[in-house]
């Protein structure tokens, strides 16, 4: 048996673990699945009607649903951070060090099951957004790109909560990094028109990463012109994967090692 | 980290073997420099308080720390050198349960089971076979979460022998468990003694080295202060102790002249002594009788670590 097939049965096998884990928190998954539907439920029928969409010209579900799926995709990244802190300060990685097997496959497999289930927590939001009334027109090419940028935000989000959960000491404060993802989204371009926000939150949402993928997003599910938003959105999700992995990797070794 | 030299271990007679290991964290010294030597298919106990380094001695062995000095071969292996050779010989049980909450017990060890490449089949038995020997076949598909002490213990020690490990490491097993399980621990950890497993157990009671040891080493501050056979330590340290509580206060220094020996602690009005031999307590109630100091209570009591500890740091000083 060759090594790369040996460590790709050790990453999945630890995949299974997570995901399973996931499984068991009930309230977790409850609040990671059904929180950002209901969010979308108050802000389609209690803020909606109050809410104008400014120059895009949408109805407002079809203008707030690209922040939903984005929130579907973060809520549970945040629960990632507090897996891989609460596996590395309550003796799980000992565990997992004495066995045979590389210990990257650890961190890895948290990512992994992290991209998996956050994936799936958006595909519940987007079908819960068409049962609300979302009629999402997509080219078939739109479709595959859609996914690719969820998927690339959700891969994104999840490096960046692995590498929060190696550097914290806690789980409690691992906790912490749900407050990036939960806030993140209100303060772009997503839930209301920046043009409506006073002007330094609106140089803010309109600078900050959440913005042109929500742009990119809208583009894409309403078959509308993008603009420069996919090039910017494309260049913030690789910056933070291409930095945060290695990061993990480094922090991961140094903590295992001393 | 500096050099660590090379010697390698190709004693088969000793699963394990550490020469000079030493360590610190930020400036404090946790090992100063243990020497120990296990025996194949002999149980070592390594006895000593809180913070004493048991625990970092343990995790130098298993591969999970390198030490800033000294060798330590375990099978054979490099622990430094060759972590992975080692990784494969060993099971450790740490003295923090690693095991998952959220899983199943079955699940637990099906998982270990899986990473040590059994194989699905290979794993399911094994796992199975596990948890009838330690009496969780009836838990098996509930989660850890809901165990009591015992069983998330003997469940940890189940992930440990997955793999049927030659030489086990088990970080303080005990503590925190009820006499009834800690019974039913050392009764398994008898049973794999007996199937030639070699075993390293750290412990703060003197009770359990006693019971389960061919071996004891007793660690302070980072130090080995005494090596030897149960027997041999417990006749260093005597088997018990004689507290003697006096009737005036004012007589308690005078104790240790009027009987020519040193005493182990004295308290405002206690005196405790070890107790060597037959004679011993009727000459020493002679002895204070003759010199006129009155002992309102007498005492005899099993020596506690505490005890063990005085003995040998202070024939150390």
């Amino acid at each position: 048996m060759s090594a790369v097939v040996t460590a790709t049965g050790d990453l999945s096998r630890l995949v299974v673990r997570n995901l399973r884990r996931e499984t068991r928190v009930l309230d977790g998954l409850i609040v990671n699945t059904a929180l950002p539907v209901v969010i979308m439920v108050l802000f389609v029928y209690v803020f909606g009607g109050a809410i104008t969409t400014g120059s895009s010209g949408l109805a407002y579900i079809d203008f707030v649903v690209p922040a939903v799926l984005l929130m579907a995709g973060g809520y549970g990244a945040a629960m990632t951070a507090v897996n891989v802190a609460s596996d590395m300060t309550e003796g799980m990685i000992d565990r997992f060090r004495t066995l045979p097997i590389g210990a990257w496959t650890v961190p890895a497999a948290h990512v992994v099951a992290s991209v998996i289930r956050n994936v799936a927590a958006c595909a519940f939001a987007l079908t819960a957004a068409v049962i609300l009334g979302f009629r999402p027109a997509p080219t078939p090419a739109g479709w595959l790109l859609t996914s690719a940028v969820v998927t690339a935000y959700v891969l994104a989000l999840s490096s960046l909560a692995v590498l929060w959960g190696l550097l914290v000491r806690s789980v409690q404060a691992a906790g912490a990094f749900s407050f990036v993802v939960l806030f993140l989204p209100y303060l772009s371009d997503g839930i209301v028109p920046a043009e409506t926000m006073p002007p330094f939150l609106r140089d803010f949402a309109a600078n900050q990463p959440i913005t042109p993928i929500v742009e990119t997003l809208r583009a894409l599910l309403l078959d509308r012109p993008a603009g420069s938003s996919p090039a910017l959105a494309a260049t913030w999700l690789a910056t933070t994967v291409l930095l945060s992995i290695p990061a993990a990797a480094l922090l991961f070794r140094r903590r295992t090692s001393a | 980290m500096n050099a660590i030299h090379s010697t390698p271990f190709t004693d088969s007679a000793s699963a394990i073997v550490a020469r000079g290991l030493t360590k610190s964290f930020g400036g404090t010294t946790v090992l100063a420099g243990i020497d120990l030597t296990v025996p194949t298919g002999t149980l070592l106990a390594l006895l000593g308080p809180n913070g004493s380094g048991k625990t970092t001695t343990v995790r130098v062995l298993t591969t999970l720390l390198a030490p800033d000095g000294g060798t330590a071969a375990v099978g054979g292996h490099d622990v430094t050198r060759e972590g992975a050779a080692v990784r494969r010989m060993i099971g450790l049980t740490a003295q923090q349960a690693t095991v998952d909450d959220l899983l199943t017990g079955r699940e637990n060890l099906e998982l270990f089971a899986g990473l040590y490449h059994l194989g699905r089949s290979g794993a399911r038995r094994r796992a199975q076979e596990l948890l009838e020997r330690f009496d969780l076949a009836g838990a098996a598909n509930r989660r850890v979460g809901t165990y009591s002490g015992g069983m998330r213990r003997r469940l940890d020690l189940a992930a440990s022998l997955v793999a049927g490990p030659r030489i086990l490491f088990l970080d303080e097993p005990t503590t925190g468990l009820d006499p009834r399980s800690r019974a039913e621990l050392w009764s398994v950890i008898r049973e794999l003694l007996a199937s030639g497993t070699t075993i390293l157990l750290t412990t703060q009671y003197l009770e359990e080295a006693d019971q389960l040891a061919d071996r004891i080493v007793v660690i302070d501050a980072g130090r080995v202060v005494a090596d030897d056979a149960p027997a041999a330590l417990k006749r260093q340290v005597g088997t018990e102790r004689l507290v003697l509580r006096l009737s005036r206060p004012e007589d308690v220094p005078r104790v240790a002249p009027v009987l020519g020996e040193a005493v182990s602690e004295t308290t405002a009005r206690e005196v405790t002594l070890a107790v060597q031999g037959p004679g011993h307590l009727r000459r020493t109630l002679d002895l204070l009788h003759k010199a006129d100091i009155a002992v309102e209570h007498v005492e005899l009591r099993s020596p506690t670590l505490d005890d063990v500890f005085f003995e040998l740091t202070a024939a150390a000083a």
